[in-house]
């Protein structure tokens, strides 16, 4: 069964007379374990895509089915849920809590989850540690380099044993040195730990990294090859 | 509730810390809001105190009757100017009125009066042994009346404190002879300081004489029997208005008018009136602890306001919180457990301010105040639910934010 699959997946936006599609017809299936690129122009519709499978935006026509559970139905609570539980996020922009150390800020999704709190520390430590972290608990993130702050937030993607992670251009705000040790880490959790991988990248080289590349142009998949 | 209490409030009290002179100004509305209300309460109940004690001072559930008007030739002169109250009328009422619990005689006069070198302007009462217990008054030295001093119109008195400490000193006025208007009278008790009157009357400068002794010795001219006022004591407050009809019924029989015919006294009910005062002032404290509600409310909105600015500020927070799995409650929580501790840490700081204020509102300006825990805590309490209350839109609005639009805030 396809961990993530999407049937003529469609956004639309109404600007004033026009509309404008972001996504147009996207019908996509993703089996779990695969590491996927997404590619394609600004505008092109892969962000929206992007943030569609990760439940953070509701499509205006068409299906999405993640790991079998069809998102159309659920409210945002639910949704909520189903972020936590399912997916790990990864932004450019990293996404951290200020005035927040790394520890606390990869222990924020636990909060929100309906464990119990004894282990908290616990995991947060070890994922800090998968990461090369472990002597950086207690920084906050503007005492942290860029790839330290990027790799904050991988912790606290896989902090909840999520089986998807979804990266938005996660090497955008870093040098291209720091960006290739990134993509090895990728490349480690996904053979490593089976974890599927969906990366937005504008990047020929940082795609490379990847077995599937899909191009969007327009809001359309205009090609989709094994790397 | 899935989200962990102890970090929200980790959480929501780092935020706070982060704009400190902000979540101070903010409590501040609070602190003098609570601070308002606690002093306004016990400033009123201060006030009601004191009123209280004065009627317990004057005594409980007294009834005071005058005699009527006279008019002689057309010209009605003032109530009292008749003297057609007799020692009989205040044995009868006490007897006979069953609402009644006992009843004193009055006949008073400005005099001087001299012990020694000292001398003093004051005012004679001539009664009898009753008057202690109408009055609910205690003796701090020596003894009341005997019945049969008053039978035989003995020269002996009862002074109040003023009186003694004014002829005496810090001597002992016990078995002493003061001269009331050049006649000797031996001091045999000294009363128990009341303090002023409503009225700011000095009740402690009174002399107490027998009655018949103060007719015979002191104001001769009234004729024997006739008394001023007689002051009556009903059993119970419930009781007051019985006893006035009682009263107003026996004293028309024992005067013989005609129905149809005016009274020839009056009956006042004191105590009715000086509960009168005290429900007034209970009103009073009642709208300036309303105006303090005002000023508590007005802090409230401060709270909104700063909330509506600190949501605002933290869309992005919101949404990476969102994107973790953040549920609408769990943002509502976080900024309603927020707008709570600015209100209570205001609260707490407002309730000992409080107290502050209204202890200095009585050591400087010597007004009378009483703290009671039920209004601290009422109004610690009505803080909290101020900031549940003010904390409860902005949370509201955070929590409907859209995750993708709450990211992508700049």
């Amino acid at each position: 069964m396809a961990l993530i699959e999407t049937c003529n997946l469609e956004k639309r936006y109404d600007v004033g007379e026009s509309v404008v599609r972001a996504l147009d017809d996207v019908s996509v299936r993703i089996r779990a374990g695969e590491f996927v690129s997404v590619m394609g122009p600004s505008g092109s519709g892969k962000s929206t895509f992007m943030n569609m499978i990760g439940c953070l935006d509701v499509p205006s026509a068409g299906r999405y089915l993640l790991d079998g559970i069809d998102t159309g139905l659920l409210g945002p609570d639910e949704l909520a849920e189903i972020r936590n539980r399912k997916i790990g996020f990864v932004f450019q922009g990293f996404n951290l809590l200020a005035r927040t150390t790394a520890l606390e800020n990869v222990q924020v999704p636990l909060l929100y989850s309906a464990q119990r709190p004894k282990d908290f520390r616990d995991r947060a430590v070890s994922a800090l540690k998968l990461l090369g972290l472990e002597n950086r608990l207690d920084h906050h993130p503007n005492q942290l380099s860029g790839g330290q702050q990027q790799r904050v937030a991988i912790a606290r993607a896989l902090v909840n044993d999520a089986p998807l992670l979804l990266a938005d251009e996660p090497t955008g705000n870093l040098d291209t040195k720091t960006g290739i040790e990134i993509m090895e880490l990728f490349v480690r959790l996904n053979e490593e730990k089976k974890i599927t991988i969906v990366l937005v990248t504008h990047e020929a080289d940082i795609a490379a990294c990847s077995r599937r590349i899909i191009r969007f142009l327009d809001g359309r998949i205009v090609s989709d090859q094994v790397n | 509730m899935k989200i962990n209490l102890a970090s929200t409030i980790k959480i929501s009290l780092r935020a706070l810390r982060v704009n400190k002179m902000r979540s101070a100004l903010t409590m501040l509305g609070i602190i003098i809001g609570v601070a308002a209300v606690i002093t306004m309460l016990a400033v009123g109940k201060g006030a009601r105190t004191k009123i209280a004690e004065q009627i317990s001072a004057v005594g409980s559930n007294l009834i005071i009757v005058l005699p009527g008007s006279t008019t002689a030739g057309g010209i009605r002169l003032a109530s009292g100017s008749f003297q057609n109250l007799t020692r009989a009328d205040a044995d009868a009422i006490r007897n006979e009125c069953s609402a009644v619990q006992t009843t004193a005689p009055v006949l008073n006069g400005g005099v001087q009066v001299v012990y020694g070198n000292q001398n003093w302007a004051t005012t004679v009462y001539g009664t009898d042994e009753n008057m202690l217990e109408v009055r609910d008054w205690t003796l701090a030295a020596g003894r009341n009346f005997y019945e049969q001093e008053i039978r035989s119109a003995a020269k002996v008195c009862i002074l109040g404190q003023t009186v003694a400490e004014s002829l005496f000193g810090n001597d002992d006025p016990l078995d002493k002879a003061i001269r009331i208007k050049k006649v000797a009278f031996t001091v045999i008790g000294v009363l128990n300081t009341k303090g002023q009157s409503m009225i700011g009357m000095d009740q402690d400068d009174i002399i107490y004489v027998p009655v018949t002794s103060a007719q015979r010795n002191l104001f001769g001219r009234w004729f024997a029997g006739s008394i001023r006022t007689i002051m009556v004591k009903a059993v119970n407050t419930q009781a007051l208005e019985r006893a006035e009809d009682q009263i107003r019924e026996l004293l028309r029989q024992r005067h013989r008018l005609a129905p149809g015919q005016e009274d020839d006294f009056t009956v006042r009910n004191l105590t009715q009136m000086m509960q009168m005062a005290e429900q007034a002032s209970k009103v009073m404290a009642l709208l300036l602890a309303a105006v303090a509600g005002v000023s508590l409310l007005v802090g409230g909105i401060g709270i909104m306001n700063i909330m509506l600015v600190s949501v605002t500020e933290r869309t992005r927070e919101i949404g990476i919180r969102m994107a973790v799995g953040a549920k609408t409650w769990d943002i509502r929580t976080q900024f309603i457990i927020e707008a709570l501790i600015l209100s209570l840490i205001g609260g707490l700081i407002g309730v000992l301010l409080g107290i502050a204020a209204a202890r200095m509102l009585s050591f400087f300006a010597e007004w009378t105040v009483s703290f009671s825990l039920v209004s601290i805590l009422i109004s610690f309490g009505f803080s909290g639910i101020v900031g549940i209350f003010f904390g409860f839109y902005p949370a509201y609005k955070a929590s409907l934010m859209n995750p993708i639009d709450a990211l992508r805030h700049e």
